[in-house]
């Protein structure tokens, strides 16, 4: 995407977008209304950019149906045709993509997504999860380079939300560009370390989120310590210039750091003066969660 | 058959909507057995049934029905997206939903017309009919397949021209015949039967002509509409 945006009259639902997607999995994050999905149906060909252009391979998605050979999109509304049997409607898929086998490609793709048992059975009659599975092998029976997937699991119990993920997973690593929505940070966080964070329609970050925390140098880095003497390391720490604060408490040191680096560096340094033994060292708002609400409170 | 028909066949004979096919080529028929079983002349009873309802009404609604349920119904419900993600010219999407469009709609309304014909006057008044009606499925919906694409509510835009346009202002107004595709089917009916129970108000030429231009003009339309297809974000 290169300086896109997409408004509806007066209202700019995404404002100058550039993003490029490499092969892996990449999260899509941002609060609900922030123009995730605006940004998917851009990339998916199904939303004309206001301005700026959407490609895939240097051809633009928009009016361009040659790109979905390609590239799979799996988007948020539920929408499928219940009165078909699973294998009907991914072998139908298949047909449409003009593929040379398209019972053996519905067959893997169902097997892909665990729908091989339940294949026989009217989409009608499945349960939410179900049903996005067998959407998520119809996007996927043609083995696209792209896969879009929007808000992706949503409806699924915690066992097809964890083998959705390992799914997302082996695809990223087998060279797949994967490019899921979501604004559940637990989700983005256990599928993929790269994230491109949309706050109210402006691309607010990009990367992955722990280099994301790491330059934001405005921000003390919090660090959770044990040692064998908390209480003397604090006396020492607190003399260092790049800590910020200490506090303590029964379970050991909160330290804040205002650079990360010389912080680590100093730390064992500090440590081994001391004759201090080190037990613990976690930095402890590396979490998406923080550099998410971080990002959203600046 | 191609993979976008018969998935367009299947969900059209999948739903409840179908269900509404059936009631009015019956009622059709019916009218016309009941005319015919207790002999009352053809004369008092063939223009009624057979135009006032059968090419006013019955042709016109079923091809609403059929016309907006191949693509307005997947545009609704958010199925059309499986087969717009897909290498194909946008073309071939609206000419196979259209061929089901046509067929269906010729077969439903034909075969009663025929018969019906056939009960009024003659095997030849029941094939004007039948022709008559295949060609004015051919327009109708292309037009209504077209109104699936262009508004939100196909349906009621549909029964205002069937109902207003046609019925009303066609009755009335002389000029509006020209662009009512409902004179056009009375005219083929006409032409083919040479029947006094049908009167043609337009030029076989004009009807010809605008039939075609009718049917291509709007498959176009529909073609160029559907290559800039656009989903609104839900959650944005």
């Amino acid at each position: 995407m290169q300086n896109v945006s997409r408004w509806y009259g007066n209202v700019v639902a995404v404002n100058d977008i550039t993003m490029r997607l490499e092969p892996g999995v990449t999260g899509l994050l941002g609060p609900n209304g922030a123009g995730k999905t605006t940004v998917l149906h851009m990339m998916a060909g199904f939303l004309n950019p206001s301005k700026g252009t959407v490609t895939l391979d240097d051809k633009p998605t928009w009016r361009n149906p040659e790109v979905y050979r390609h590239l799979g999109l799996v988007n948020e509304r539920e929408a499928v045709h219940g009165f078909l049997t699973a294998e009907e409607f991914v072998v139908a898929n298949a047909k449409m993509h003009k593929l040379p086998d398209p019972k053996a490609a519905a067959a893997r793709a169902l097997d892909l997504v665990e729908m091989t048992e339940a294949k026989d059975r009217r989409i009608g009659t499945y349960s939410k999860g179900m049903r996005q599975r067998t959407r998520v092998a119809a996007a996927l029976v043609h083995n696209p380079r792209v896969l879009l997937l929007d808000e992706p699991f949503n409806g699924m119990d915690p066992r097809q939300r964890m083998h959705m993920m390992t799914l997302l997973h082996s695809l990223g690593e087998r060279g797949h560009t994967i490019l899921f929505s979501s604004h559940i940070l637990e989700e983005v966080e256990q599928v993929s370390g790269t994230v491109q964070v949309i706050v109210a329609g402006r691309l607010a970050a990009s990367g992955d989120y722990r280099e994301i925390r790491r330059l934001m140098t405005n921000r003390p880095h919090v660090f959770a310590v044990q040692s064998s003497d908390d209480r003397r390391l604090a006396v020492a720490l607190i003399a260092e210039k790049s800590v910020s604060g200490v506090e303590i408490d029964a379970t050991g040191l909160t330290v804040r750091a205002s650079d990360y680096g010389s912080f680590t560096r100093a730390l064992p340094r500090i440590a081994l003066g001391e004759g201090i033994r080190l037990r613990k060292l976690l930095p402890s708002d590396e979490s998406l969660e923080s550099v998410f609400s971080y990002l959203l409170e600046a | 058959m191609s993979t976008v028909a018969y998935i367009t066949t299947r969900g059209l004979f999948g739903r409840r909507r179908a269900l509404l096919l059936l009631p009015l080529p019956l009622l059709l028929v019916g009218l016309a057995l009941l005319c015919r079983s207790y002999d009352v002349p053809a004369t008092d009873w063939g223009t009624p049934v057979l135009v006032g309802l059968g090419l006013a009404v019955v042709l016109p609604v079923i091809s609403l029905i059929v016309g907006t349920g191949v693509l307005g119904s997947e545009v609704d419900d958010g199925t059309l997206v499986h087969i717009l993600t897909k290498p194909m010219p946008r073309r071939d999407i609206i000419l196979a939903k259209l061929g089901v469009a046509i067929v269906v709609s010729a077969v439903t309304c034909a075969v009663p017309l025929f018969i019906a014909g056939a009960l009024a006057g003659s095997a030849k008044l029941g094939v004007g009919l039948a022709v008559g009606a295949a060609v004015g499925a051919c327009a109708y919906s292309a037009f209504f397949l077209l109104l699936s694409l262009v508004t939100r509510r196909p349906v009621l835009l549909g029964l205002v021209y069937i109902l207003v346009w046609e019925g009303l202002l066609g009755r009335f107004v002389s000029g509006t015949r020209v662009l009512s595709i409902e004179q056009y089917v009375i005219t083929f009916a006409d032409r083919i039967s040479s029947s006094d129970l049908l009167v043609a108000r337009v030029s076989l030429p004009v009807a010809v002509v605008l039939s075609v231009l009718i049917t291509v003009g709007c498959t176009v339309a529909a073609v160029d509409r559907l290559r800039s297809f656009s989903m609104a974000g839900e959650t944005s």
